[in-house]
């Protein structure tokens, strides 16, 4: 079980807390008519889904209701960084 | 090549069993072939299956970073059962239970596929709904299926708590007499067996490093131990490693994977004959040959390739398993694993033509990848064969998340996503 | 009754406490700290079970949690058994009822022996892949042969009495194993003030130094044990836990450890007291001691009962008083192993040789045994042992210097017990689980943990460090750098002086040869409780299945309930041998939970039954109990679903309850609805790119009904949101998807327009939410209150602030019905006053509780969709033919709009929801009926679409269906075709699903 900072709470909480929601950064395009159904489909489904570092949304759903971003390998679990939304990792995937 | 049978084994048994020939060989790989298998699990292997038996291709290696059946194969829980609701998904799951029916004959090698049926338990008016709708398409489809009452699933399940007592009380449930589970590593053995034995060259403990891709069309792959190989055509079946995979041929996939957790009691003399499976309280239970009861448990929410999963979703799923079946408080849970599942956004596989030409992708099985076996590998084999897709495979082509034709299937997964 | 194999003194037992036990039903006599193993042995009992495959007699080989035979039945009643309890590690206590789990007629004479005696050369492992293939009709019945035998004990066929619980824990240093690593850890992190938690799977601390005679600056090394037991239970921020498994390693340093609180005193716990309990520990640093498992050698017939772990028989010497023979020979690998016969020689049993596989041994216990004039015979091995339900004899044979030949004759002797130790194996499973793989070492020859993320250290034996000075040196040194890490200051402990034994180089040996080859050889068990073999082993890797997964998976090697504690090693150097490869090319083996099985009843905790998921009621709950409602589940809702008056069916108590509604006034407990308060002044904007329709200009005061879909344009709910204040809305979720929508609501706001003032709160239990429904609805509403009812003020789709019964209420004017309707709010805890009042008030007109059955009729009568029963997640608006729901000509490019113009999303013949009107009006289409336009298509038929809503309506004479067709919407009219599982078909009509007052006439009176 994963022991995740909030970093709107301040506090290390257990997984059980929070809702992991996927791949962060997947910005909405500022112009949806202008997609294709190509890039529309590709913003809707296609994923980095890397083995290493990966930066994904998690949400504090059982807490602060606040959602956050989480820099975690998916091979060993390891959180390298948490940071909120809007802001920028240090540790970056390639 | 030796054949397999009890006759056999007696004749064997004279020689105290020194002279049983290799399962299939550990060759060393040629420099080119005509299609190159990467994966050997179960679905590789029975495309390597299919492509040298049924198709005529038999200049095939399957190159596999570890060993034989090693990812989800080894791993899965084994239901076997094809009562999906979309006709896409009915008739290839369809397709794969018509082969599982023949299928140990077909290898000479006991895969063990045992027809006890499958049970999906309603627990509320809507599961009651969804199951009515599901078998009325099966049977429609051709798909053997019947929905039974609370009084009907206490009668095959003698031991399951069908009272009003329970917190969701079982109102009924979807029956498929033909579904049941295999052994899952025999399935990948008699492939590999049934593969060699047509000339397909197994190789073992080598990754594939990179895709060798020359003007948007695809070469061969370079491997840790061999080198180069060349290919003209190229099947990727990396369950567990699809996105790695892609990202190498340089696409993304509408995929993430996902642990998914599965467990085992320590073996208890027999005392349930069918598989039993609940969405709604999310378990699902058989026991099998040796008396083990084994149970899946439910997917893990974040991607992870690290083979487990979290402890909640296993205490969850025992607390369901001990909600259906009160009297196993006392049994013991031995051993617990995790798998890596490709998840696609539909619950539907991914059979598919890719952006790079000759290069073809089969994956995205989700939770269900293990009962599509030999459909599985049937269809890709036909479709690497002829270089272009099975008429089954069409509808499951990577593109159709582009054009939104999803095949929403989260209902039929029989796991909580 | 004699204990004959029980000493006169000695041991940690207390011989004034006499314990009656049965096995198999028969009654014994042990003591009090005795397991139930060594109780066993005590009174002589040398066959405790049959094997699984071969049915050969088996006895007790170890002392702990790595015991493959002596897996037990326990439970004197039907709810109390308990199945697969290790003997070894079972404490006895008065009244255990045992048996054994296999063995037909019984374990002394059993009839399946016979069986595995002849079939067992046709029985190598993958037999069963090579045969029953023929015909394939018959494996079914082949399998049921093969079922018969499976399985060790049985589940128990009655409910379990007792409770479980789970706690969480949290601590800086959890401390794996209480032996002397584990305890000078703990010591050490106790000095420093550190929270720790250590945790033991035995009755008492001490690990190793319980079974041995030791010395510990001078004295029985278990008075140190005391001594820092005492001082650790002073700490309070020092939890002690024996009875304790640490079963799990999980990720981020969580574990969970499983706490037998009362399996030693009874099968079923006492009044109060929970059986077991699951700690849940999140520690800052953890250490592992888990010392280490002895490995017996594999060599001809060591299965027969009498063949023991070497360590195990001291430890049932030392700690038990109980000497499991008369005549031993031992045969060792290395120097450690000399100490049984030690052990043996001081109990006053006979020694009647030691069969060192080494040909020049000499280290300090060699010696010993030398002085003493035992008989050492070196360069050999027992390559057989004689014998079928104990231990007759054996055979000596001197070996190759590389064990892998027997090179000179073979000499007999008697005996009834034979020790092995093939080296030690460290405990390195907790390291596994989190995916760290465990690396070979040569020195030791074992594997040794791996490099791990977590922070864990580790001490003592799992280090291959087996001497007691150099494990409490570790343990020191962990405890400090844990203590260290936390940031806290080292602490001061003296460590007890041990003696230090010299001890020579161990031989790398796992399997003794034999005379003949090994596929020849009498059996040689590398895993009991599976029955592999050395020589099934061989034959895996001969045919191939070369990995050790392969091995592993083909021979059934490790997959018991010891999970290969004793077996794994031995087979994979087997292996290897074979192979001609090392162990560490032939692969590692990695360890799963759980360390040792647990029951599921303690990993579910209180978890089940009523608490397996919470049941949420309304503030009107406890009337519609009293008023005989029957419930749905809905979420985790309880919902009246209809209520039956007495001698009513359900369709009567729908028929009057829907007829009573339209006729009058019915009322429904709608509280259930998400309710979700949203502010700011951004609000509408927000409301405009969340639903599909259109929200700028809806006034203060109105209300209106939206559709929500994904980014795939897939509408995924629905409901009614009003504006209460310029900035102001609340909105209406269905009852299932609350949670979802306000996640959904604070993702896009939170990543995605961050800009946007806007605050979403949930406030679904705060309000109490009754509707009434029906023409009389108006008349009963304004007995309550003051407010202006009149239509032209409180018009459809108006909502009002006002007072009900004495209490204030927003009531909105909305319907689901189609009827006259008032949707009363009123704050939660005056829910049942507010609803009492309207029956008081109701009575004369008939006021009518209907559930959610009659509100699905009612609905459909009027071709209201139900998100979640009318669409799948595979419907856009366009779809439900409810494009007039969608406005396109919103500037924002609301969430949906893209996605439901995908190419699959605007092709022709899309499957559309459209009212079904039977041929036959009182046939009920069962919803979930498949439609198809050719009733008499061959299978596999084409079908069109399926029914998702269908009732009689008692109000119309006629059933009422929904259901998507193919094209539907472009069909009306056409006929489509129900063929159901009886083999009858239903015809209806295509037509619009509003079935009632098209024009919508009643719902604005």
């Amino acid at each position: 079980m994963l022991h995740i900072y909030c970093p709107h709470c301040g506090e290390y909480r257990e997984e059980e807390e929070f809702h992991a929601a996927g791949q962060a950064h997947l910005a909405r395009p500022l112009d949806p008519e202008a997609c294709s159904d190509k890039e529309w489909g590709e913003f809707l489904f296609f994923r980095k889904n890397p083995r290493g570092l990966h930066h994904e949304l998690w949400v504090h759903s059982a807490g602060c209701r606040k959602f956050f971003n989480v820099t975690r390998d998916t091979q060993t679990y390891e959180i390298k960084e948490v940071y909120k939304i809007g802001e920028k990792p240090s540790v970056v995937a390639e | 090549m030796q054949h397999y049978s009890g006759f056999g084994l007696f004749k064997h048994s004279l020689s105290h069993h020194e002279n049983w020939q290799r399962a299939w060989r550990n060759p060393t790989p040629k420099k080119k072939y005509d299609v190159i298998i990467v994966g050997g699990g179960g679905h590789g292997l029975a495309t390597a299956y299919y492509l040298a038996k049924q198709f005529g291709v038999t200049n095939v290696a399957v190159i596999e970073k570890g060993y034989l059946g090693g990812g989800n194969t080894a791993r899965n829980t084994t239901i076997v059962r094809s009562n999906y609701l979309w006709d896409e998904a009915a008739h290839l799951y369809e397709h794969a239970m018509k082969l599982w029916e023949g299928l140990s004959q077909d290898l000479n090698y006991n895969v063990m596929f045992s027809q006890r049926g499958v049970l999906n338990l309603g627990h509320t008016l809507q599961d009651m709904r969804d199951i009515e709708r599901r078998v009325n398409a099966n049977r429609l489809n051709g798909i053997d299926g019947e929905v039974l009452d609370a009084k009907q699933v206490q009668e095959l399940v003698p031991h399951m708590d069908c009272s009003e007592n329970a917190r969701y009380p079982i109102m009924g449930s979807s029956w498929q007499p033909r579904a049941g589970v295999a052994r899952h590593d025999a399935v990948a053995w008699g492939f590999a067996r049934g593969a060699d034995m047509h000339g397909v060259d197994l190789i073992q403990q080598t990754e594939v490093t990179d895709l060798i891709i020359e003007d948007g069309t695809i070469t061969g792959v370079k491997t840790n131990r061999y080198g180069e190989i060349k290919a003209d055509r190229v099947g990727c079946v990396v369950a567990g490693n699809s996105g790695v995979m892609a990202k190498k041929a340089g696409f993304e996939l509408p995929l993430e994977s996902h642990p998914l957790q599965a467990l085992v009691s320590e073996p208890i003399k027999p005392i349930l004959d069918t598989v039993v499976m609940s969405n709604h309280v999310h378990g699902y239970v058989s026991q099998s040959d040796k008396g083990d009861l084994v149970i899946g448990a439910g997917i893990d929410g974040y991607n992870g390739y690290g083979q487990r999963g979290s402890y909640p979703t296993i205490e969850h799923t025992v607390q369901a398993i001990v909600e259906m079946f009160p009297i196993f408080s006392r049994v013991r849970m031995n051993r617990q694993w995790g798998g890596i599942v490709d998840t696609c956004p539909d619950a539907c596989p991914i059979i598919s033509e890719t952006p790079v030409k000759n290069l073809f992708f089969n994956c995205g099985w989700g939770t269900g990848g293990f009962k599509a076996t030999p459909g599985s590998g049937n269809v890709f084999a036909a479709s690497l064969a002829k270089g272009e897709m099975h008429e089954l495979a069409k509808p499951f082509s990577m593109f159709r998340f582009h054009n939104g034709a999803l095949i929403d299937e989260h209902g039929a997964a029989g796991v909580a996503h | 009754m004699t204990q004959k194999n029980r000493l006169q003194s000695g041991g940690r037992i207390d011989r004034s406490k006499s314990l009656t036990f049965t096995y198999n039903g028969k009654s014994y006599q042990g003591f009090q700290g005795d397991t139930l193993a060594s109780a066993m042995l005590a009174n002589g009992i040398d066959v405790i079970g049959r094997s699984f495959k071969y049915s050969r007699p088996r006895g007790i080989v170890a002392a702990g949690a790595e015991e493959p035979n002596a897996v037990m039945q326990l439970g004197a009643t039907e709810a109390t058994q308990v199945p697969n309890v290790r003997a070894t590690q079972q404490e006895l206590f008065n009244g255990l009822v045992s048996a054994s789990t296999n063995g037909w007629p019984n374990v002394d004479t059993d009839l399946m022996g016979v069986v595995g005696k002849i079939g067992g050369k046709m029985m190598p492992p993958g037999f069963y892949y090579k045969t029953f293939m023929f015909p394939q009709s018959l494996w079914h019945t082949y399998e049921g042969v093969i079922r018969k035998a499976a399985g060790l004990g049985r589940s128990p066929l009655e409910n379990d009495p007792d409770e479980y619980d789970t706690i969480n824990q949290h601590c800086d240093v959890m401390i794996v194993g209480a032996g002397p690593a584990g305890l000078a850890a703990a010591q050490t992190a106790a000095r420093a003030g550190a929270r720790v938690i250590i945790a033991d799977e035995q009755a008492e601390f001490g690990g190793s130094l319980l079974s041995s005679k030791e010395l510990l600056d001078g004295k029985p090394a278990t008075e140190w044990v005391n001594t820092v037991v005492e001082e650790l239970a002073g700490y309070k921020d020092v939890m002690m836990l024996p009875r304790s498994t640490v079963n799990g390693y999980h990720d981020h340093n969580f574990l969970t450890i499983h706490q037998r609180c009362t399996d030693h005193i009874a099968d079923k716990a006492p009044a109060g007291q929970v059986r077991q309990r699951m700690h849940r520990v999140r520690a800052k640093w953890v250490v592992l001691a888990t010392g280490a498992h002895e490995r017996p050698l594999v060599f001809s017939n060591n299965d027969v009962p009498g063949c023991m772990v070497a360590g195990a028989v001291s430890t049932y010497i030392n700690r038990y008083g109980v000497v499991p023979g008369n005549d031993l020979v031992l045969m060792t690998t290395n120097d450690y192993g000399y100490q049984t016969a030690l052990d043996w020689d001081d109990a006053g049993r006979k020694v009647v040789a030691i069969v060192d596989t080494r040909a020049n041994p000499g280290g300090a216990r060699v010696e010993a045994a030398r002085k003493r004039g035992l008989n050492v015979i070196t360069g050999s091995a027992v390559i057989e042992v004689q014998g079928s339900k104990r231990v007759s004899g054996v055979s000596v044979a001197p070996i190759s210097a590389d064990g892998k030949q027997v090179t000179g004759s073979v000499t007999k002797l008697s005996a009834d017990t034979v020790a092995s130790s093939g080296g030690w194996s460290p405990v390195i499973h907790l390291s596994c689980h989190t995916g760290s793989r465990p690396v070979w070492n040569d020195e030791i020859v074992g594997f040794l943990p791996g490099p791990t993320v977590q922070k864990q250290l580790t001490a003592g034996g799992i280090n291959g460090k087996y001497d007691t000075a150099a494990a409490l040196a570790e343990g020191l040194e962990a405890g400090q750098k844990a203590v260290s890490e936390i940031g806290l200051a080292a602490s001061e402990v003296a460590l007890p002086a041990a003696e230090s034994v010299e001890e020579g180089a161990p031989m790398s040996l796992f399997h003794i040869p034999h005379l003949k080859s090994t596929s020849a050889a009498p059996k040689q068990f590398v895993d009991y409780q599976n029955d592999v073999t050395a020589a099934g082993i061989e034959l895996a890797c001969r045919e191939g299945y070369e990995s050790i997964e392969h091995v592993k998976r083909y021979t059934a090697m490790g997959f018991g309930t010891d999970q290969g504690k004793l077996g794994n090693i031995n087979g994979m150097a087997i292996a290897a041998n074979v192979l001609n490869q090392t162990i560490p090319d032939t692969g590692t083996t990695i360890f799963r939970p759980n360390y040792t099985p647990i029951t599921f009843g303690a990993i579910a905790g209180r978890n089940c039954g009523e608490l397996f998921d919470p049941e949420r009621y309304t503030a009107m709950h406890k009337w519609h109990v009293e008023h005989g409602a029957k419930f749905e589940d809905v979420g985790q809702w309880k919902r009246p679903w209809y209520f039956p008056k007495a001698g009513e069916s359900m369709q009567d108590a729908l028929n009057r309850e829907c007829k009573a509604t339209r006729e009058s006034v019915g009322i429904l407990d709608a509280s259930t609805l998400g309710k979700i308060d949203i502010q700011g002044k951004d609000a509408r904007e927000f409301l405009g790119r969340v639903y599909t329709n259109a929200w700028a200009k809806l006034a203060v005061g109105k209300c209106r009904y939206g559709l929500m879909c994904g980014e795939d344009g897939m509408v995924f709910d629905d409901g009614v949101t009003s504006c209460l204040g310029e900035n102001h809305f609340l909105m209406t979720t269905t009852s299932g998807g609350a949670a979802r929508v306000l996640e959904w609501l604070e993702l896009y706001h939170q990543t995605e327009w961050p800009e946007m003032e806007v605050y979403f709160n949930t406030v679904t239990d705060h309000w109490a939410t009754m509707t009434i429904s029906g023409p009389n609805s108006r008349k009963l509403l304004a007995e309550l209150t003051d407010c202006d009812l009149a239509n032209e003020n409180f018009g459809f789709m108006d909502w009002k602030q006002t007072t009900v019964a004495g209490v204030p209420a927003r009531v909105f004017r909305i319907s689901f019905t189609g009827e006259l309707s008032y949707e009363i709010n009123v704050q939660a805890n005056y829910g049942l006053h507010v609803w009492e009042k309207l029956f008081e008030h109701g009575e004369k007109y008939n006021l009518t509780p209907y559930g959610t059955e009659s509100m699905h009729v009612l609905r459909a009568e009027k071709g209201f969709i139900i998100a979640g029963q009318d669409t799948d997640g595979s419907v856009h608006p366009y779809d439900l033919g409810m494009g007039w729901a969608v406005s396109q000509n919103k500037p924002f490019s609301f969430i949906g709009k893209r996605g439901m113009a995908r190419e699959d999303c605007v092709r022709e013949n899309r499957k559309q929801l459209v009212g079904l009107k039977t041929t036959d009006p009182k046939a009920v289409i069962p919803e979930g009926a498949q439609g198809v336009f050719d009733p008499k298509a061959p299978i596999p038929m084409p079908m069109v679409g399926h029914v998702t809503s269908s009732y009689w309506s008692e109000n119309l004479g006629h059933s009422v269906a929904m259901g998507f067709v193919k094209g539907g919407l472009d069909r009306m009219g056409e006929k489509v075709y129900y063929p159901l599982a009886d083999g009858t078909v239903i015809e209806a009509e295509i037509c619009s699903p509003i079935f009632l007052d098209p024009k919508g006439e009643r719902q604005n009176v």
